[in-house]
């Protein structure tokens, strides 16, 4: 079982560094959009400030939810997805293997380009850390419920808005907190509670993500 | 036991049970709610604080109950439909999530008219209206995704899966949004000690949450017998149905 699940994680890694080009379309999307406030609003760093924490987790938020759609688009149109289900290991752990390959890809250099986002949106240095963290704990959330999901979409047609429309509800309660962890340690309070609550949700996302996402994809293949 | 829970889940024999159950809902609702608005609107005392415009909880309340309650049902109805192939358990589920959807609305309408004279705003970003919002929103997405699936069957499951994440997340997204900000005034009917209201205002607000929920249940009996024979319109009982018209 774990065998299987080290296997589809280094085999869905080395699919994506074949395409290194794909790899870093979230980062940039990420980036860009952070860029766009500024823009917008006021490059004021006062302002900036307060509306950073907010800003960077909304953009790295949707950053997830693009990406969201490689998790298993490609598996599914060309049938390995098919395959992967009729193998004879849990299709729990096997979902968990993508949504982990997933996260590598995707969450994982968010975290690592968060400071310098913080950076551009002034943000103190104690909430750097905070933003960090809070980003660590809440990336793999949106990656395991947003594999519920894409298995659910994977087969409509132009799924994309419709995945954005059952997803985004789904993982407000991770923006809350996110938000709020980064703001409260601008203020230079503890945010223990906050990323307490991350970590809570992240372990009830880990044990119960996978099982609806593996029922999901057998409901999709079914048809 | 089994083959009597198939074959009274049948929507062939629901549609001709349920013909006689609609007219005892809809009336029962109709009279009750007449009842109730009339206590609510004309006997019920002037509140101390609010003054006349409180009296739009009457419908406002038992609104937001409905949408909550209305998202339970369809994701247990929607369980029983994946868990034990049920179809008619699917179509109550379809049939509920438009009638949901209205009553959350309702519930935000009727509580943005009452938040201008006493908040001063239509909208405020209160943790409840959020909430209320947000179910509004969950309604939504499952609608969604159930007209997006061709295939009715899988519509179904993939849209009943849905609704069942969605349960488990709306305690997760109300304390979030709970702990985020809260304007809204505290809970007055479900405490464990005596509600903080007067029995004369409670009684018709238990009259009204009552009618609303008979309303429910007429509405809910006609849209999934429209259901009903929708989808089964290719099979002979329908058939029959429409060649005795």
């Amino acid at each position: 079982m774990l065998k299987a699940y080290y296997h589809l994680l280094l085999r869905d890694l080395r699919l994506a560094l074949r395409n290194r080009h794909e790899l870093a379309n979230p980062l940039i999307f990420f980036v860009l959009v952070v860029t766009l406030f500024p823009l917008a609003v006021t490059p004021t760093p006062d302002v900036l400030q307060a509306m950073a924490p907010g800003v960077i987790w909304v953009s790295a938020l949707l950053a997830v939810l693009l990406s969201l759609d490689r998790l298993f688009k490609q598996d599914y149109d060309d049938g390995s997805l098919d395959q992967l289900m009729l193998s004879p290991n849990p299709l729990m752990i096997l979902v968990l293997a993508k949504v982990s390959a997933h996260w590598l890809l995707t969450g994982l250099p968010l975290v690592i380009i968060a400071p310098l986002l913080g950076l551009f949106m002034s943000l103190p240095t104690e909430a750097v850390s905070a933003l960090i963290y809070s980003l660590l704990l809440g990336t793999p959330v949106l990656s395991l419920v947003g594999a519920i999901g894409v298995s659910l979409t994977v087969a409509v047609n132009r799924g994309g808005v419709l995945l954005s429309l059952i997803i985004l509800p789904l993982y407000i309660p991770i923006l809350i907190f996110g938000a709020n962890a980064v703001d409260v340690a601008s203020d230079g309070l503890p945010v223990t509670g906050q990323l307490l609550f991350l970590g809570a949700v992240l372990a009830l996302a880990l044990s119960l993500a996978p099982l609806a996402t593996a029922v999901a994809l057998r409901i999709t293949a079914s048809r | 036991m089994w083959n009597w829970i198939q074959r009274f889940s049948s929507p062939k024999h629901f549609y001709s049970m349920s013909a006689p159950l609609i007219n005892v809902f809809a009336i029962s609702a109709l009279l009750i709610g007449i009842y109730g608005l009339y206590l609510g609107l004309f006997v019920a005392p002037t509140d101390y604080q609010q003054g006349e415009s409180y009296r739009i909880i009457f419908i406002h309340v038992p609104a937001a109950w409905m949408s909550l309650f209305i998202y339970m049902v369809m994701a247990i109805s929607s369980g029983i439909g994946i868990i034990w192939q049920i179809r008619l358990a699917d179509m109550v589920a379809a049939a509920s999530a438009p009638i949901g959807a209205s009553f959350a609305f309702l519930a935000l309408v009727t509580g943005a008219l009452w938040g201008k004279p006493m908040w001063g705003a239509y909208w405020v970003w209160d943790a409840r209206l959020t909430s209320e919002l947000i179910l509004l929103f969950l309604y939504l997405g499952y609608m969604a995704l159930q007209s997006a699936i061709d295939d009715q069957r899988s519509a179904d499951k993939a849209s009943g899966l849905l609704a069942i994440v969605g349960v488990v997340n709306i305690p997760i997204i109300h304390y979030s949004v709970e702990w985020w900000n809260t304007l809204h005034q505290g809970a007055t009917v479900a405490k464990f000690d005596k509600p903080s209201m007067h029995i004369d205002m409670l009684i018709p607000l238990m009259l009204m949450a009552l009618a609303f929920k008979l309303f429910y249940g007429a509405l809910v009996l006609v849209r999934t017998r429209n259901e009903a024979l929708y989808r089964d319109r290719n099979r002979r009982w329908v058939r029959e149905l429409i060649e005795k018209l």
